[in-house]
């Protein structure tokens, strides 16, 4: 073992040596942009220099032929510089106005669609699923590939009443992330117990403790040391099973796919928010999800007729009221969406604001 | 050369349509890489069977406890052994990319050899906590691998219960509304701690985000333990020419419409020229001979949304500095919870500014160290102990800022009520 290297413990590498030469020089020093088109975002500094950047989709999980072909096209169009945003978009910064078509060109033949800038329905915020996760129930990359192919023109066209921030999740942990309209794994069945593997593989008590509901005690099953579940308890939250491989959450038939809208992490207007239940029980129905593509398109649809401009979705119910989302969505309000879990008390209406 | 292809007919299905796809990137590794190949053959059968098949294990480098996601192979046959076994090891490596995700080609291009030698040919641009991921690599090759990676200047990332890989936003580099310098921050604040990501050893994850301004373009607050965002004290600057720019572009409806009317404070006034009041607290710009479009500072909440509608026109003001949010997570156990402030402002300028944030980020490391139960993020601690609680083991003051509203019911002894108002009155003369 000594000819092992002990690492440079060099930590987050200083981006300027990274950046694009003109945003290195303006550091700091900004004061001002505009959207002159979709997919563009120009930007004025002090000094007076300018930058256009040209902002594009990838598909995230990222082959080498593709980085490779990135190079090449930062190398030939954008000085051999790119970055990349929270959302997997990709960034190229040109200096002369006259660079952008021809980069859009070349990027478009390419196959990469330009757009996600401001009022457009940006890269879905995604996660590992089936691709790498321990405990997904569905894919995410797949997932995010067949909706952005339905969304594609609401990628480069930026026509929304304000951005639209998407996530999926392939687990109720929703590493996705808060979103104007989250796509979220819903489990519907209480886990089903692999018993002879608990005796092996399981931490009992740190399972037992995870459970946000207790609804998990040790119990001797056919004379060995196992789990059981109060089922009557249980919410399905799937908390179990990354400590606990054996409490099989995942079903093929039973997990779902739920629709929750208008949470929004700007502090722009209103406060930050959560996003909330709107839809269930939807099939997870992979390669394609048709089911859930028509409820996230209808949702999108509906904002686009009738927010104003500059409502983000959560600005939007605010001031229609959530009757009325669910109204104009003609989605059904069920007993599910009255919340029965900590602080509900605060979501519920105390007063007679109602419209009518 | 690879071996021959597994039959895909479900992932086949993705590679149409406008969106690039994954699997036809997947495939052209697999032309060259058995492991890819086998990989296919998973996930296609993760597609027809609707189940995941990895599970974990321990694979690190030398010298480090995390960073590394092991991925072992679940879906084994009759006798016990893999039905794909060239992805039967199929671990990540996390690496921490430079503050704001910039990079020059030749730095990609060095990865890409780097996974063409050693990997399945996948990377990730980026996940979800910011690092960049090197996924599918074999239990022999992480080491080489990484030694590499990390002779080019980069470090590994962070997993398990330990200081996460931290996110900045484009800010200073591109981006008008920003009030500090984000990178450096993150930077001061990773690397003084970075003995927490390599070797876990909290009670769990712990997530810095930061954001140059409100807008909070890395989500920090709701998905920060601590979140380090922008903001200004004094009045918002005005530029009267951008603001004329914008009313010509846009009329008297727009500017009445989508900025005056949705001012979350009703913080912005337009008045005729004549009317126009006047005040330290006011900013006020003209967007046309006859109108005065005015803001009350003080009652502005630093929301963005006026600046955002008029770029250029409305700039933040020039004390700048950062609020300090502590305590958002995801769901997991308790539901999901957003960051609450802590500090309501704070310089952020000068090293001995950087330097505090890096204390301060210090010692609410330790507290939750010292504090938190096994498996419990910040968020979900300070619920348990309370808010004040926190925020004495931190010797930090209380300040009305961090309410929405006071307390409304009785349920607590305060019979040391007068020796608080003295400790108020005293840090008052103080300031
Ligand atoms: C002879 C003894 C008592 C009498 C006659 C009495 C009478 C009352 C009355 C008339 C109310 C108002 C109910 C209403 O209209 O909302 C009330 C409320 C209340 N009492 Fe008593 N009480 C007595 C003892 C106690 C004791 C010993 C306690 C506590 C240990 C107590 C705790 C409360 C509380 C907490 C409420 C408020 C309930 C609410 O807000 O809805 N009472 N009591
Ligand atoms: C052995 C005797 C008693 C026991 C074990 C007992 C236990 C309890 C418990 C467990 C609660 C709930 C506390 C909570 O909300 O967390 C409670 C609430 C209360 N008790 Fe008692 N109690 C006893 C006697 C009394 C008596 C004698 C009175 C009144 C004269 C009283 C009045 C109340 C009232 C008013 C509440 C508040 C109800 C509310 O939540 O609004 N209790 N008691
Ligand atoms: S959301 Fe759940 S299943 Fe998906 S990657 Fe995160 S933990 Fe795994
Ligand atoms: S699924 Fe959730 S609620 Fe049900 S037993 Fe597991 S942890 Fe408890
Ligand atoms: S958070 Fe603010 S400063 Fe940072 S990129 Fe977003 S708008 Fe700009
Ligand atoms: S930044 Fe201030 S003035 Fe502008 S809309 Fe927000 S609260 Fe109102």
């Amino acid at each position: 073992m000594a000819e092992l290297r002990a690492p440079d413990e060099c930590g987050v590498p200083d981006p300027a040596p990274f950046m694009h030469p003109t945003l290195r020089k303006n550091y700091g020093k900004w004061v001002f942009h505009s959207h002159p088109k979709p997919g563009v975002l120009y930007h004025r500094a002090e000094s007076g220099d300018e930058v256009w950047t040209v902002k594009f989709g990838t598909a995230r999980q990222l082959d080498l032929y593709t980085i490779r072909l990135l190079c090449d096209l930062a190398d030939k169009h954008a000085d051999g510089h790119m970055r990349f945003t929270a959302r997997s978009n990709v960034e190229f910064m040109v200096t002369t106005e006259s660079k952008i078509d021809p980069l859009i060109k070349d990027l478009n033949s390419h196959g990469f669609p330009v757009g996600g800038t401001a009022n457009s329905v940006s890269m879905i915020a995604h996660t590992q699923g089936f691709l790498h996760c321990d405990i997904p129930g569905t894919d995410a990359s797949g997932v995010v590939k067949a909706l952005m192919d339905e969304l594609h023109d609401e990628f480069i066209k930026c026509e929304m009443p304000n951005r639209v921030k998407l996530s999926t999740s392939c687990c109720e942990i929703n590493c996705g992330g808060q979103a104007d309209i989250a796509i979220i794994m819903q489990h519907t069945k209480p886990p089903k117990i692999n018993h002879d593997l608990v005796a092996n593989v399981c931490e009992r008590p740190s399972v037992v403790a995870r459970c946000p509901v207790a609804a998990i005690r040790p119990a001797l099953v056919n004379g060995k040391p196992s789990l059981e579940v109060d089922e009557k308890k249980c919410i399905c939250c799937g908390a179990c099973f990354p400590p606990c491989p054996p409490m099989q959450i995942n079903d093929p038939e039973h997990s779902k796919i739920a629709i929750w809208v208008g949470g929004k992490n700007s502090n722009a207007r209103s406060k930050p928010t959560f996003h909330k239940l709107v839809a269930a029980g939807l099939p997870n129905n992979a390669p394609r999800w048709p089911e859930v593509a028509a409820v996230v398109k209808n949702i999108l649809a509906v904002y686009k007729a009738d927010a104003q401009p500059w409502e983000r979705m959560t600005d939007w119910i605010d001031r229609i009221g959530w009757p009325r989302f669910f109204e104009k969505t003609g989605l059904p309000f069920t007993k599910f969406h009255i919340d029965d879990w900590r602080g509900a008390r605060t979501t519920l209406n105390a007063s007679t604001h109602i419209r009518f | 050369m690879a071996k021959k292809m597994h039959d895909t007919p479900m992932l086949d299905q993705l590679e149409s349509g406008p969106w690039p796809s994954f699997v036809t990137g997947l495939k052209r590794e697999a032309a060259t890489k058995d492991i890819m190949v086998d990989l296919l053959g998973q996930l296609e059968t993760s597609y027809q069977t609707k189940k995941g098949y990895w599970k974990g294990g321990t694979v690190g480098v030398f010298g480090y406890g995390g960073g590394v996601i092991p991925r072992f192979t679940e879906l084994k046959d009759e006798n016990e052994n893999p039905v794909f076994p060239d992805a039967a090891e199929f671990h990540t490596l996390r690496i921490q990319p430079p503050a704001g995700m910039h990079y020059d080609t030749a730095t990609l291009r060095k990865f890409a050899d780097i996974w063409d030698k050693y990997g399945s040919g996948l990377i990730g641009l980026h996940g979800q906590s910011g690092d960049i991921m090197m996924q599918g690599c074999s239990t022999a090759n992480v080491q080489p691998a990484w030694e590499e990676i990390n002779a080019m200047g980069f470090d590994m990332g962070g997993a398990g219960p330990a200081l996460r890989t931290s996110m900045s936003c484009v800010g200073a580099a591109r981006c008008e509304m920003s009030c500090y310098d984000e990178a450096k921050a993150l930077r001061t604040v990773i690397n003084a701690n970075i003995d927490d990501m390599h070797r876990p050893a909290l009670p769990y994850k712990f997530k810095f985000k930061f954001s140059g301004c409100p807008n909070d373009c890395v989500n920090s607050i709701q998905r920060s333990d601590m979140a380090t965002i922008g903001t200004w004290r004094d009045n918002i600057q005005v530029n009267e020419q951008q603001a004329r720019d914008y009313m010509n572009g846009h009329g008297m409806d727009k500017l009445v419409n989508d900025v005056i009317s949705k001012c979350p404070t009703r913080a912005i006034t337009l008045r005729n020229k004549a009317d126009a009041v006047s005040g330290d607290s006011i900013s006020t710009v003209a967007v046309d001979d006859q109108h005065v479009m005015q803001i009350e500072n003080h009652d502005c909440v630093r929301c963005m949304h006026c600046l955002n509608v008029m770029p250029g026109a409305l700039l933040p003001g020039k004390d700048k500095g950062v609020t300090i949010l502590v305590g958002g997570k995801s769901v997991l156990k308790i539901g999901a919870t957003m960051g609450t402030v802590v500090i309501p402002f704070m310089k952020m300028e000068t090293e001995e500014d950087f330097e505090k944030l890096n204390e301060l980020s210090r010692s609410i490391i330790d507290f939750f160290a010292e504090n938190a139960l096994e498996h419990e993020r910040t968020g979900e601690m300070i619920d348990r102990i309370g808010l004040v609680n926190f925020l004495e083991g931190l010797d930090l003051d209380i300040d009305a800022n961090m309410v929405t509203h006071p307390r409304a019911n009785p349920y607590v002894r305060m019979d040391e009520w007068d020796e608080e108002v003295e400790k108020v009155s005293e840090r008052k003369a103080a300031a």
